[in-house]
């Protein structure tokens, strides 16, 4: 029983922590949220700076990692919390759109020769069409079917990849052109328009502010009518229905959002790996983004963008524990959601969903209200 | 492109089949646990990767290097199977007495249950392919190698049915399965326990009211999903002879999607929907070639889905069918 005391202590500790934060920020005048905002994203392009790189990834090159995986995963994280955390759709082949992404940029940059910019708009629209075709036939199945159908998806674009030879089969695709450089715009010795070989993080500041544009779109988005639709969605679909919002309409536009942001990370991505194959777009890509969502806080944008730092970093971070991380990573996922279920960082209003198990997709079945239920335990606290 | 299938339709008919029902068997696992809890158990792969091990083990430690006859055949067949259900479900109660059931106690969102399952299953693959099998099964360094397991039943033909022939290990593997399954199917349908269940599933709060012990039944749905994949594994050692810390996850993701097929919760279902998909995968890779097969399985599953969305039988762990 101690034991258990000490972590419901540690836990309600840690909300009224992160509560506090969040009262403080929603009470903010303008001018020192924007301070703030602009404060993260200098500090974000201040990162690959070598000391910072010394502490947080003594084992492999900064730069690099926080190229991929860490601004990788927190991009895709972001783009599937519009569907999992804002709609409330399960998906578990996220990674499809992402490879539709890449293999935009590998085929039209390798056989076209199209420039990057060029395939950036065809990759995004690709991607996008390709979330419209995998919705509307499926977005009316209820949740758990939606994912195992998401699942097969993310499958069937692998094995496909993997099965044509036309796009390099299981090989796939080498020789991807980086995207134009602009030489000689020199800021702090880094020649920041150069998308060489060498030098990640030229990459790195273009992918910041592809980031940037996206976390703006999509704030905005959560913020009008659609996101709106999104959160009634989410807590009760029928309800919804009934008043009058066309649901259908706006889970395949969360889908086509999402898929869209997988595909531009998926273009950005390919731009500087130089070469793809099928099996850089596994399920456990899909299931680690999932995982940074649901980790994070799904439904919010700064818990998600930290759920998915953690999950990139973590890994890379003790790789001095070697083959060990992996295991540890999925025991701290077990150890994680027994500890805080709704995720590092909840919105307030998705930690009030999850607490009354809607959110879209509900609570475990076979749970009765008992002595030692979460509820009763914050009923006799107060 | 049709030659092929037509050419040896029986053979891929039988293969199928077989393949089906190990299917089947741990597609049960998945459907039980999902009309209980409504939770994609999603480890459950790593229960059945359990069990292939626990069986493989039973080999080597016993030193069967040829295949058996006799009394020391039916021995050895039941020492695997047992001990490869033991493991399986020793370890899917263990998996949610730590993974799922403080999840529930908490009242948390299922989202977060299956995070914590996504997390179990690496965990558990991880711990076979860095400690179990470099250190239980001495095979340093080999850990995520495949490994080839001795053949303990001789694959003699039985007889031959249209240019197939069938094979005595195959009647056994077939026959099991079905036979565990209808067993399956009497215990929910005809004792004390299974009522429990169904009720679970129906409405847990009533059924507490009716003085159903839920994390009783809880953990005898997961004893059972357990048990069952346990069996399904020692049958693929028995069948394929070769495991691999990684072998359950995409057998688990057909599992699935077999106990999707036929209707999720629905334990005829998850039988039928198994032997189907068996069926269905084995004649698309003989028309379109193996590369496509899982192709061919996902396609299925998503046209199925979107013409009968409870897949084939319906969901009916629920309903009295069950």
């Amino acid at each position: 029983m101690s034991t258990n005391s000490t972590i419901t202590n540690g836990r309600n500790a840690l909300s009224a922590f992160t509560d506090g934060i969040r009262d403080r920020w929603a009470g903010a005048p303008g001018w020192q949220r924007w301070t703030v905002y602009i404060l993260v994203f200098v500090i974000a392009l201040l990162l690959p700076a070598d000391p910072i790189g010394s502490v947080m990834s003594p084992y492999s090159d900064w730069a690099s990692v926080l190229f991929f995986p860490i601004g990788t995963f927190v991009v895709l994280a972001i783009g599937l919390n519009v569907v999992v955390g804002q709609a409330g759709l399960l998906d578990l082949g996220y990674v499809a759109f992402f490879a539709m992404g890449g293999y935009s940029m590998a085929l039209l940059g390798t056989k076209l020769g199209l420039n990057f910019w060029e395939i950036m708009v065809v990759g995004v629209l690709l991607s996008a069409l390709s979330g419209v075709v995998l919705g509307g036939p499926t977005l009316r199945l209820r949740g758990d079917y939606l994912a195992i159908v998401t699942l097969g998806f993310g499958e069937i674009v692998r094995q496909t990849a993997e099965n044509t030879d036309a796009i390099g089969g299981p090989r796939g695709i080498a020789g991807i052109p980086h995207p134009p450089s602009v030489d000689g715009v020199m800021i702090f010795g880094v020649d920041v328009f150069h998308y060489g070989v060498l030098d990640p993080r030229p990459y790195y500041y273009l992918l910041v502010v592809v980031a940037a544009a996206i976390i703006i779109f999509v704030k905005r988005w959560e913020k009008s009518r659609v996101g709106r639709a999104w959160a009634a969605i989410r807590e009760d679909e029928d309800a919804a229905e009934v008043m009058g919002v066309p649901t259908f309409k706006f889970k395949l536009l969360a889908f086509a959002i999402g898929a869209a942001i997988g595909g531009a990370m998926g273009v950005v991505w390919a731009g500087k790996t130089i070469s793809i194959n099928p099996n850089d777009f596994h399920f456990m890509l899909s299931a680690t983004i999932l995982a940074a969502v649901v980790l994070g806080g799904s439904g919010n944008v700064p818990g998600v963008i930290l759920g998915a730092f953690l999950v990139a970093w973590l890994p890379e971070r003790f790789r001095g524990l070697s083959e060990y991380r992996i295991m540890v990573f999925g025991a701290a996922l077990v150890a994680l959601m027994i500890f805080r279920p709704e995720g590092l960082l909840p919105s307030r209003r998705r930690k009030a969903e999850l607490e009354e198990g809607t959110g879209g997709m509900g609570s475990l079945g076979a749970e009765v209200a008992g002595p030692d239920s979460h509820h009763a335990a914050e009923g006799a606290a107060k | 492109m049709f030659d092929n299938l037509l050419g040896s339709f029986w053979p891929y008919t039988i293969d199928g089949l077989i393949l089906g029902a190990i299917y089947g068997l741990v597609a049960l696992g998945y459907t039980m646990v999902y009309g209980v809890l409504r939770l994609i158990n999603f480890a459950h792969s790593e229960i059945f990767m359990i069990g292939t091990m626990a069986s493989a083990f039973v080999v080597m430690t016993m030193g069967f290097t040829q295949p058996l006859t006799g009394l020391a055949l039916v021995g050895g067949l039941l020492l695997m199977l047992l001990v490869g259900g033991a493991a399986s479900a020793g370890s899917a109660v263990l998996l949610e007495r730590i993974a799922y059931r403080p999840l529930r106690k908490r009242g948390a969102s299922r989202l977060a249950a299956l995070i914590s399952a996504i997390g179990a299953s690496l965990f558990l693959q991880e711990l076979f392919a860095l400690v179990i099998i470099p250190h239980v099964f001495n095979r340093p360094q080999q850990g995520r190698n495949q490994m080839g397991v001795a053949r303990i039943m001789d694959k003699d033909v039985l007889f031959t049915l249209g240019g197939a022939q069938i094979r005595a290990d195959q009647i056994l593997i077939f026959v099991a399965a079905i036979g565990m399954m209808v067993l399956l199917d009497l215990l929910v349908n005809r004792t004390k326990i299974g009522r429990g269940i169904r009720a679970t599933s129906q409405d847990p709060e009533t059924a507490v009211l009716m003085g159903v012990d839920i994390d009783k039944i809880v953990r005898i749905t997961f004893l059972i999903g357990g048990l069952m994949a346990g069996l399904a594994g020692a049958l693929f050692i028995l069948q394929f002879e070769i495991t691999k810390f990684s072998i359950g996850f995409l057998l688990g993701i057909k599992a699935f999607t077999a106990a999707v097929l036929g209707g999720i919760g629905n334990l005829r279902g998850a039988l039928l929907g198994g032997l189907f998909l068996g069926l269905i995968e084995n004649y698309g890779a003989a028309i379109f070639g193996s590369g496509w097969k899982d192709v061919i399985a996902f396609t299925v599953l998503v046209l199925v889905l979107m013409f009968r969305p409870t897949g084939i039988l319906g969901e009916s762990l629920q309903q009295a069918r069950a």
